[in-house]
């Protein structure tokens, strides 16, 4: 934020010319969200990627933690996402070449590499991956499982397009085949195709390379490369996934056989100083191991699982529960030790594994399968990438950040997301795209809307009074449907149909020049709608819609009959019923859609100016971006000063100095023309939707009303105020924050201590909070340096529980042991005591913990104790959850729309979240988080108006009783009662209406109907499902509603 | 749209329909994408229609509700394929469940009582689908729905018949399915409230 908008620069955009606002590069989870956000924000951007498809690393995960959520299926809506947002032009099997130019104005060379398939003709069809004669391994699944030498990366791949690896391709290594060329019909096929170079002139960059797995094969860790057996964690995802190598049967690879007794071994290529390993923790594996275990029992309930681990680091939000939920299972056991590989058994290539316990010492006991949790790497290319882009490196081999900014490179208009910033999770990932979206925002100001692009339609036709005139579009799907469905018959069945105008097939319905086709036709035979037999709404609706607004008729008019996903796919070995079942499914649709209305989306003003509820760290770097990039800024504190924790905090871990840094914020959020601080604030009243909020703020006397469009909520948390361990009794017990500021004084009494004694998880990891604070391992570790470097002779000890000191802080770790801070175990059942006694005179604090090592009790005499006090949810966190109407979790933190994919939004639209009041975090972490929310709340303001759906609810005022029904069960508050000449009747506002429909069926009357989904469409698809002039056999039917 | 959208009238007119089972399909308990949780809303609605098919006759393992995420094929498969199963073995709807058309019909047109009713005293919110079952099995409920649903069900049955033709009380018991006594207390309501009359020279009850 103290960096000044590069100039505005002599600006147009040529016709045909490559120029964009910002080119991300790295197409997985980080550069697609930052790739959306920015296009939302209306930046022309080009997302480069070097694989044949944006997906990433996500897009290999079966599930992701803590929630279990299927990853692909989160994931892919966004490459879709991406791929039709006019502002995103995808490049894949790019690489970047070379960068000139300077922030505002970078020339980047690209090198497209020849997939030998033009992607304009390609329509994913795969009748040549199903010809091609050469089997090669497949890099989607690890290696683990075959795939052709043409094929596309993985189903749901964007761009659906295949791709030939050249190294095995028989023609390309110069052998006669050209078989995938002679079966395309498309001829999308081209042998001859060259590698491309790409100019593209953009102002800004984000970096989102991702990660590497740390590669065990290279030191044979564990006998991998050399026992069958032993698989990495990556592998084992695979193995896990329906689709992976064994259509998501867990397999060994030496036998094919289900392994029952599973070993995981932590921080393989983690936490090490040995030459080859990496000294930072991974950060990421504990959980990711957890959840492979939580699944394998999911596949197999006898499953033996057995973990060996170090520190369990479950840091994150709903980690610790996680870790339970494991530990918890039958047969699964978590074992605290260093292990060692013994030996693989020579008949069954089972593995022995070593290790030991204080309790029974040093044992080996026999594995099906070893599963090594991998850590994270760099980027393999990331040497090159730093020479390329001109950015520095960290000692790891990382970008190197602003330790208070992680987004910002050495590079001015350079920006990094995602994992190439350390190791980081997926929402860490999604947060730092976001935040730097919102930096290249700050620079970018001058061009936002520029490049812009908006789809121009033909004007709509009205159809009111027509009688239904219905196209039926039957889609082969290539052999997806046509291989098992008789389409042709199908075609002809629906032209015998009522209404049905015109009928035909058609190989891709999907394909740009179907597409087409399908809009020329509605205007040619003036259908007025459109029935698609085809795949899924979920993914392909979106563009059919568009489809019939190209035609010139209301997107409503549109209906989808899914004969893939719920016929062919599942009927393959029974074609004739599968037909047959096909043309039931066209004939509830056609008598469906004779019913459809037009629907009016409708766009609602958004307030352009917004509100932030804190003035915290967080608050103030949210406001700062949000009013760095132009728009107005309401920031609402409910202390008389800004800065909140944060002023208590001194230095960081890595030595920044906080108090600096904060009084530099605080003077520029002062100083800035668009934000409005008001502190001593309290909120009165919170009402409004997206757009258009208004809150009542008051202060002292005065009272406001506030008008915003988005509203950001960071009110901080608290630091516990400990009842254990004497706390508040004796003088020389103190938490870690009061040790700070003791430290910071340079108090005497402190800083000539002999000896102090620091007990972590005060407060937090027990019942009544049970979560980790996150913050409080790394806090006692910098206390502790810092006291060792004012105090060398002084004796620190460190009582903890496990260290999780995740990411780079274990280098922290590492040196503070190095320093002879003494680290001692505890357990939570035998929790150190402490008394004050006097000893030789003086009065000391007497700690007594059981060192599980020595196998004794310690006695420790110490001048201070500080307590690691848990971080909780600020005093008025339920209040403003009762205001904004935004949910909390179960620790009292609030809970984001979603874990891993919307990690700052809130479920209700417009408002947002960053900093402590999410979950416990560093300063870095926070930051990282408010310039998050600052990027998406962006998504918003830059927009003149917001749509909402047409599909809601709607009440014939005639027909309403007053009962209410509908309003007792709209938890969205959408239906009011309003007065009206003929009483009071139900009023749904479309705006807070999200159509779903509960009202619906609640209404004793049909007053209230949901559009698009009213009763007679659906009693209309219930009769034809049972009425359809289908020869029907004498088997059972069955109705099937969602 | 959301499970919680699916009307008891959908079900009915399915069956009317001749279907031979019903399967209602949607997100888990505490999964719903909606604030609103319909698909507790769907619970009490399948437990409400199991009561109601049952009371007509209708065996109520033909009215299905499973939970299944978007992220579940092969589940949504399984439930898909065991409950075709069941419906098979249950064997085909009109034949052994004759004159049903009618009840459900019947049911239909109390369909604004029935959602008034429920929203007055059978609107529940448990956690667990085991407090759901537990509720809607009480014998509290079992009065209720006696009281509250069947009696006004039968009456509207009674007027159903009585438009077709008159009937004696022994002929509409027996059309019922009830005791002649109940019958006779239905039909003391229904002349009362000037609903319908006893005409002397039929010997038999006619809408007034």
């Amino acid at each position: 934020m103290e960096r000044e908008p590069v100039e505005e620069q002599f600006f147009s955009s040529p016709e045909g010319g490559n120029f964009g606002d910002v080119m991300v590069v790295g197409g997985g989870i980080s550069g697609i969200q930052a790739a959306l956000d920015l296009a939302t924000a209306e930046f022309k951007v080009y997302l480069v990627e070097k694989a044949p498809t944006i997906g990433g690393k996500m897009a290999q995960l079966d599930k992701t933690f803590p929630t279990n959520d299927c990853s692909m299926c989160i994931e892919s809506p966004k490459f879709i996402e991406c791929a039709r947002h006019p502002n995103i032009e995808i490049l894949t099997y790019t690489e970047v070449d070379t960068v000139k130019g300077e922030a505002g104005n970078f020339k980047v060379k690209l090198i497209k590499k020849p997939r030998y398939i033009k992607e304009d003709k390609c329509t994913g069809c795969t009748t040549c991956v199903e010809f091609c004669p050469v089997r090669v391994r497949d890099p989607y699944n690890q290696d683990l499982s075959l795939n052709k030498a043409i094929h596309i990366y993985f189903s749901q791949a964007v761009p659906l397009v295949t791709y030939i690896d050249p190294e095995s391709c028989l023609y390309l290594q110069g052998e006669k085949c050209s078989i995938c060329a002679g079966v395309c019909k498309n001829k999308a096929i081209d042998l001859h195709q060259e590698e491309e170079e790409i100019e593209v002139e953009v102002g800004a960059i984000i970096l989102a390379p991702g990660y590497e797995v740390f590669d065990p094969k290279l030191k044979g860790d564990y006998g991998y490369g050399n026992f069958e057996n032993v698989v990495t964690s990556l592998e084992f995802e695979r193995l896990l996934c329906a689709t992976g190598p064994f259509e998501g049967e867990i397999l060994r690879p030496s036998d094919k056989k289900h392994p029952h007794n599973i070993a995981w071994i932590h921080c393989v290529g983690s936490r090490r100083v040995t030459p080859g390993d990496n000294s930072y923790c991974s950060a990421v594996c504990c959980t990711y191991t957890q959840k492979q275990v939580i699944l394998t029992k999911d596949h197999d309930a006898e499953a033996e699982c057995t973990v060996f681990h170090n520190d369990i680091r479950s840091y994150g939000k709903d980690f610790e529960r996680f870790y339970q939920r494991a530990e918890n299972l039958p047969g699964v056991r978590f074992i605290r030790s260093y292990v060692s590989i013994g030996r693989e058994v020579k008949e069954s290539k089972n593995l022995t594994i070593k290790y030991s316990t204080p309790k029974d010492g040093v044992k080996e006991e026999e594995f099906d399968l070893v599963v090594l949790s991998v850590g994270l790497n760099p980027p393999a290319d990331f040497k090159s990438l730093a020479n390329k882009f001109g950015i520095e490196l960290d000692a790891h081999g990382f970008c190197k950040t602003n330790p208070l900014n992680a987004m910002e490179t050495s590079r001015r208009g350079i920006f990094v997301s995602g994992a190439f910033q350390g190791p980081l999770d997926i929402p860490e990932s999604v947060v730092t795209a976001s935040g730097a979206g919102s930096l290249c925002g700050q620079i970018l100001g001058y061009r936002r809307g520029k490049l812009d692009k908006e789809r121009e339609y033909p004007p709509e036709r009205t159809v009111s009074g027509e009688e239904p005139r219905v196209g039926v579009f039957v889609c082969h799907c290539g052999a997806n449907i046509g291989r098992v469905v008789n389409v042709p018959s199908v075609v002809e069945y629906a032209s015998t149909l009522d209404n049905v105008v015109h009928a035909q097939e058609s190989i891709f319905a999907c394909s740009t020049d179907n597409a087409q086709q399908i809009a020329d036709t509605i205007r040619e035979k003036r259908l007025n709608r459109v029935v698609v037999a085809a795949c899924t709404p979920r993914t392909h609706e979106p563009l059919f819609r568009d489809t019939l607004r190209e035609g010139g008729i209301n997107p409503y008019f549109f209906e989808m009959a899914n004969i893939r996903e719920q016929c062919s796919w599942v009927h393959s070995k029974e074609k004739e019923d599968a037909t047959r079942k096909a043309k039931e499914i066209v004939c509830m649709s056609v008598a469906r859609s004779a019913l459809l209305e037009p629907l009016q989306e409708f766009e609602l003003p958004v307030d352009k100016r917004a509100l932030v509820v804190g003035g915290g760290l967080a608050g103030m770097t949210g406001a700062m971006s949000l009013a760095e990039q132009g728009f107005e800024v309401y920031l609402v504190e409910k202390d008389t000063n800004l800065g909140g924790t944060a002023r208590r905090i001194y230095y960081t871990l890595e030595g920044m100095d906080v108090q600096a840094y904060l009084r530099d914020v605080i003077r520029k959020v002062y100083h800035h023309p668009s934000i409005h601080v008001v502190t001593d604030a309290t909120i009165t009243e919170a009402s409004g939707y997206v757009g258009n909020f208004v809150t009542k703020v008051k202060s002292g006397r005065t009272a406001k009303e506030i008008h915003h469009g988005v509203t950001i909520i960071a009110t901080g948390a608290e630091e516990y105020k400990p009842t254990e361990y004497l706390y508040g009794k004796e003088d020389g017990v103190l938490t870690q924050l009061e040790l700070e500021e003791k430290i910071n004084k340079r108090e005497e009494k402190l800083i000539s201590s002999k000896t102090v004694v620091m007990i972590q998880c005060v407060g937090c990891r027990q019942q009544d909070r049970n979560y980790c604070s996150r913050v409080c391992c790394s806090q006692a570790i910098k206390n502790a340096l810092k006291l060792k470097e004012i105090n060398p002779h002084m004796d620190l000890y460190v009582l903890f529980r496990d260290m999780r000191t995740y990411g780079f802080k274990e280098d922290y770790y590492r040196e503070a042991s190095e320093k002879d801070v003494k680290f001692i175990r505890y357990e939570p059942d035998d929790k150190p005591q402490v008394e004050a006694v006097e000893e030789e005179g003086r009065r000391v604090l007497r700690v007594t913990v059981t060192d599980d090592i020595l196998g004794k009790k310690l006695q420790i005499d110490a001048d201070a104790v500080a307590l690691a006090a848990a971080v909780i949810p600020s005093a008025g966190t339920q209040e403003i959850s009762r205001l904004f109407k935004v949910a909390l979790n179960p620790d009292g933190f609030f809970q984001e729309a979603h874990v891993k994919l919307r990690p700052v939004d809130f479920a209700a639209e417009g408002v947002f979240l960053c900093g402590t009041a999410h979950y416990p975090k560093h300063i870095s972490e926070t930051i990282s988080q408010a310039y998050g929310a600052a990027g998406r709340a962006v998504t918003i303001l830059t927009k003149d108006s917001v749509i909402a759906s047409g599909a809601i609810c709607e009440v014939n005022e005639s027909d309403c009783v007053s009962c209410g029904a509908c309003i007792s069960v709209c938890t969205y508050g959408a239906i009011e009662f309003v007065d009206t000449p003929r009483g009071k009747k139900a009023r749904v506002n479309p705006v807070l209406c999200k159509g779903d429909g509960l009202c619906n069926s609640r209404c004793p009357t049909g007053a209230i109907s949901l559009k698009h989904f009213t009763d007679e469409e659906v009693f209309c698809e219930i009769d034809a499902a049972l009425h359809s002039p289908v020869e029907f056999p004498a088997i059972n039917k069955v109705g099937i509603a969602d | 749209m959301c499970t919680g959208r699916v009307d008891l009238a959908f079900i009915l007119r399915a069956f009317s329909n001749g279907a031979d089972g019903v399967l209602v399909v949607g997100c888990w308990p505490g999964e719903c994408h909606y604030l609103t949780e319909g698909n507790y809303g769907a619970l009490s609605m399948t437990h409400l229609c199991r009561k109601l098919l049952d009371y007509i006759g209708v065996n109520p393992e033909r009215l299905g509700l499973e939970w299944v995420s978007a992220s579940e094929g092969s589940r949504f498969a399984e439930v898909v394929n065991d409950f075709a199963k069941k419906v098979k073995d249950l064997g085909p709807f009109g034949n052994a469940e004759n004159g049903l058309k009618m009840k459900l019909e019947a049911v239909d047109n109390l369909l604004p009582y029935i959602k008034l009713v429920e929203r007055e005293k059978l609107r529940v919110r448990f956690k667990t689908e085991e407090e759901y079952n537990e509720f809607f099995t009480s014998d509290e409920i079992d009065r209720i729905f006696q009281e509250v649903i069947v009696n006004k069900l039968e009456i509207s049955r009674i007027m159903r018949l009585l438009r077709e033709k008159p009937l004696s009380t022994g002929e509409i018991s027996g059309l019922l399915g009830v005791t002649p006594s109940e019958a006779s207390k239905h039909l003391g309501s229904l002349a009362r409230q000037g609903l319908i009359r006893f005409d002397e020279s039929l010997k038999r009850f006619v809408p007034a």
